[in-house]
Parts: structure tokens; C-alpha cells; sequence
């Protein structure tokens, strides 16, 4: 009981998280209820007992992804007024969009329960969760038997950063840089000259 | 009715109570020691620039940090006027939140733990990586420039230093083979971690000083620049509350350091003298030993440029941990150590 309580707390906080993020008037504000909303879809993790995913969720989408994401929200300089006039205008497409997805969702889940041969994958999933925690059970699977894909990911990763980073870098050679390999291999005798100077005379 | 009612207080009610009072027990000589941490930095670094220090309230100043909270207390909380007022008041509770929710994992000895949960360092790694919300959104919601540059300085040094911690503990995680924090102690019983992993000890602990935000990290709140960074317009309970969460933050990477590499409740040798000391006292003895490096630290060196910064992190730190990583995989299957 004290279960089913706790699920609707999270679902509902996380609707109400989500419908927040697309009403909220300050973007800051979205970016804390997209927030607040990774937290309650961590808390619904939990309750499935997937410990692990929960954990990465908040690790990975809260403490990386959403830093970032309010990094630059909060640098940006948005005009509020001109970014509420197109609410209406966007609204069918955002609907439509919405729609779709739930479409998706909805076949991807009716022929999980009604093709037959699903069952049998759910079976073969996920080891006796008796004998093995949660993140050993995600780990045999991903680092045996998806393997390739879990690499491929990586890699996808990888190249959306070096071509982030390609796409930014400059060469800029007026900036001057501290070179500490540079530094360290400087001796006294390279850049410092002891001189006898005599009284009145200046060092000429 | 009767029935009804001794069964509700024994499924629900008393459990409950019994999980109140244990967060009590954890959390009010938490808040003691995070008091007499300020003290303790205040002495130690006089003692290091052969000052006194506090030494007027109580004997040998010993009631200063109570007579500093209680001026806190009695200050007037100002609110500036563009700020953004949730956020503003939402920033300081989330912080000492935080630096509080943290401790539900830590093993202060067997079996001596809130929760015992399979994923603690994962849970830890979780709240640390939190710590960042409370600063950036103070920074934002004071409308003030020098607390959003400080507030944007912290994010993206904490950030940073969070991936090689993050590889650092995946290093211990693999000696280790579970991620329970009980399972970390028990596993050095025959070694502490520091000795096998001693790049990654000191790797670990200079992150930490840059995640709690310490010297010689503490760009956020840099004052000969950013007068005090991310809580300039901060006073009374909200400013103590970032205090006592940076605070509590030192002594929760302390204890994380503690449990990681040295061993945590153990002592340092499985004799008889040694042993008759309970675990939470060598625990505490370890997690104090750590703390004044820390305070160490602050007492010697100068601050870092920011781009020092970014540099250590990203093209020292990251690239030796996560060499030390392979390494460590490496070496534990070939030799055939690798923990089942």
C-alpha cells in the first residue's frame, strides 16, 4: 500500500515537474523542474528496484547534463516577452509531436504483452535478481552480450565531442599560454645574469 | 481496535521513531563537529601563522562557534531586491540538504549504517555531484555579478573534477567488486587502499579539495576578486546554511577518503590493543587526520589561477586516472585477482 502511495507521489510530482518545465515563464525555472523532474523519475526507478539506473540517472542527467544545460540557460540573454508570443503558433506542432510519440509508445507496449515470443525475452533479461544485485545484472549484460553496442555508443559519443570541440577550436596566437613543461625546464642561468655593479657607476 | 492500533505502531509507527532517532544521532554530532571544524581551522591556522586564534569565549575560545552561530541567528536576513526569491532561499537549503542526506550511507562501523544500500558509492557520487545546484543557483538568483561569476566558476570546476573522482572510485570499485560501502571497508582488511592505489589517494584528494570548493580551489568565493563569490549577498540563517553545508561537505569528503583508502572503521592493526578501540572512534580518528590536511593545505598554499585549474583537471588528473583505471583492470585480470 505504503508502495502504490509512493509510486503516485513520484508520477504525479514528475507530471507536474514536466507540465512545469513547458509553462514555467524563466527558463532557469524549467531547467530546476527538468530537474525536479530527473529526481521523481529516479525515485520511480527505485521503486522498480533498479538502484543502479536510478543512481546514474541523477549522477549522469542531474549532476552532468542538467549543470550544463543551466550553464547556458542561465548565460543566455532571452527576451521573455518574444519567447511567449510563439507559444500558440508552436502548440498544434507540439501536440502533434506528442501525439506521435504516445502512439509509439503505445504499440511498442501492446506488442511487448501480446507478441509471444516477448515473454520469453523478458525471461531470458534479466537473471534471479535473488542472487545477483542489480548493477552485477546490468554489467553481465552490457559488457557480454551488447558489448558492441555499448562500445558503439561510446564511440558515437566520442565523435559528437571531437567535432564539438573542432567545431570551436581557434588557434589564437596573440593569447599567450603557460607552457609548464616549459616553466620546469627553465634554469637560473638561461634568464638570470649576476652582475658586479660598482657604486655610482649603474649597470651601463 | 486495540489490536489494530498495537499493530500500526509496530509496522509503521515505532519503525519510523527508530529511523527518526537514529538521523538524530547522526546528524547532531554532525552539526557539533562541523562547529568545532571552524574552530579547529581557526586554531590550526593561527597556530600555523604563530597567532592565537579565538581564545576570548569559553576556555581557549571554545564556545566561539556557538557565539559566531548565534550572531548569525540574530542578524536580519536581507533579500536584494531584483533577486529571484525562491530560488535565492531554495539555493542555502539545498546546499546543507545535501551536505545532511550524504551521510545516510557512510559505515561508522559493522553494521553501524541508516542504510545499507548496494549502490552507496554511487548514492555518495550522486549528492556530491549535487552540491553544484546549490551554489549555481544562489549565484543566479542573487542578480549579482560577482555571485554569478562565482556561481559559473564553481560549476565548471566541480564538474570537472567530478570525472576523475568518478574514475578514481571506479578504480576502488573494481578491487573491491561490490559498490556497498560496508563491502569497501571490509575489503581492506588486509590492506588499506591507499597503499595499492596510492597515485589515485592523492589523485582523489586534491579533488576533493576542489569539490568542496577549499583552497587552494576556492575560486568560487576568490574575495580579492569576487568578494566572496556565489554568497556575497547572503546573510544570517541562509549564509549560515552555506557555511555549515560547506562544512559538512569537508567532513563528508573526509569520511568518503576514510572509507575508500584508509580503511575506514578498521584499525590500523588487527592486534589486541588496537582492537579494543570501537570502530566509529578509529572512524572518527581517521576522518579528523584527514580534515587537517585540509586545513593544512589552506594554511600553505596560494590560490590557483582558474586556468591552472582547468588544466589540472582535465590534462593531469583525468588522463592519470584513468590510465590507473586500465591499469588497475589489467592487473587484477592477469593475476587473477579480480574480486567474485
Amino acid at each position: 500500500m505504503i508502495q502504490a502511495a509512493v509510486f503516485y507521489m513520484f508520477a504525479i510530482l514528475a507530471v507536474f515537474g514536466g507540465v512545469m518545465v513547458i509553462s514555467a515563464r524563466n527558463p532557469v525555472h524549467s531547467v530546476l523542474f527538468l530537474i525536479f523532474v530527473f529526481f521523481n523519475a529516479a525515485g520511480l526507478f527505485l521503486l522498480l528496484g533498479a538502484e543502479f539506473l536510478a543512481m546514474v540517472l541523477v549522477v549522469v542527467y542531474v549532476g552532468a547534463v542538467a549543470v550544463l544545460f543551466l550553464f547556458v540557460v542561465m548565460m543566455l540573454d532571452i527576451n521573455f516577452v518574444e519567447l511567449r508570443q510563439g507559444f500558440l503558433h508552436y502548440l498544434p506542432v507540439g501536440a502533434a509531436i506528442g501525439l506521435v510519440l504516445l502512439i509509439e509508445l503505445a504499440t511498442v507496449f501492446v506488442g511487448w504483452h501480446e507478441a509471444p515470443e516477448a515473454k520469453q525475452m523478458i525471461a531470458a533479461a534479466t537473471p534471479d535478481m535473488t542472487q545477483v544485485t542489480n548493477t552485477k545484472a546490468l554489467g553481465q549484460i552490457i559488457y557480454t552480450k551488447y558489448l558492441f553496442l555499448f562500445q558503439l555508443s561510446g564511440m558515437v559519443l566520442l565523435v559528437a565531442m571531437v567535432g564539438a570541440i573542432m567545431l570551436t577550436l581557434r588557434k589564437r596566437p596573440s593569447t599567450k599560454r603557460q607552457n609548464i613543461a616549459d616553466q620546469l625546464a627553465r634554469r637560473p642561468e638561461d634568464t638570470l645574469e649576476i652582475r658586479k655593479v660598482p657604486v655610482g657607476g649603474g649597470i651601463g | 481496535m486495540a489490536d489494530l492500533l498495537v499493530n500500526l505502531w509496530f509496522e509503521y509507527l515505532w519503525p519510523l521513531l527508530w529511523l527518526v532517532i537514529k538521523i538524530v544521532l547522526i546528524v547532531v554530532p554532525l552539526l557539533v563537529a562541523v562547529a568545532y571544524l571552524t574552530y579547529a581551522e581557526r586554531k590550526i591556522i593561527a597556530a600555523m601563522q604563530m597567532r592565537k586564534g579565538p581564545n576570548v569565549v569559553g576556555p581557549f575560545g571554545l564556545l566561539q562557534p556557538f557565539a559566531d552561530g548565534l550572531k548569525l541567528f540574530l542578524k536580519e536576513t536581507v533579500l536584494p531586491t531584483r533577486a529571484n526569491a525562491t530560488v535565492f532561499f531554495l539555493a542555502p537549503m539545498l546546499t546543507f540538504f545535501l551536505a545532511l542526506a550524504a551521510w545516510a550511507v557512510i559505515p561508522f562501523g559493522p553494521g553501524l549504517v541508516l542504510a545499507d544500500i548496494n549502490v552507496g558509492i554511487l548514492y555518495l557520487f550522486a549528492i556530491s555531484s549535487l552540491g553544484v545546484y546549490g551554489i549555481i543557483m544562489s549565484g543566479w538568483a542573487s542578480n549579482s555579478r560577482y555571485a554569478l561569476l562565482g556561481g559559473l566558476r564553481s560549476a565548471a570546476q566541480m564538474v570537472s573534477y567530478e570525472v576523475s573522482i568518478g574514475f578514481v572510485l571506479i578504480s576502488v570499485l573494481l578491487t573491491v567488486g561490490s559498490l556497498n560501502l560496508s563491502d569497501v571497508v571490509t575489503a581492506q582488511k588486509t590492506v588499506w587502499f591507499f597503499i595499492p592505489h596510492l597515485p589515485m589517494f592523492v589523485v582523489f584528494f586534491i579533488s576533493g579539495l576542489a569539490e568542496t570548493n577549499r583552497s587552494p580551489f576556492d575560486l568560487p568565493e576568490a574575495e580579492a576578486e569576487l568578494v566572496a563569490g556565489y554568497n556575497v549577498e547572503y546573510s544570517s540563517m541562509p549564509f549560515a546554511l552555506f557555511f555549515l553545508g560547506e562544512y559538512a561537505n569537508m567532513i563528508l569528503m573526509s569520511a568518503m577518503t576514510v572509507i575508500l583508502f584508509l580503511g575506514g572503521w578498521l584499525p590500523p592493526m588487527d592486534i589486541a590493543l588496537f582492537t579494543w578501540i570501537p570502530g566509529p572512534i578509529w572512524f572518527a580518528a581517521k576522518i579528523a587526520f584527514v580534515l587537517f590536511f585540509f586545513l593544512w593545505v589552506r594554511a600553505t598554499f596560494p590560490r590557483y589561477r582558474y586556468d591552472q585549474l582547468m588544466r589540472l583537471g582535465w590534462k593531469v588528473f583525468l588522463p592519470l586516472s584513468l590510465a590507473w583505471l586500465v591499469i588497475t583492470a589489467g592487473v587484477l585480470q592477469f593475476t587473477g585477482l579480480v574480486p567474485k
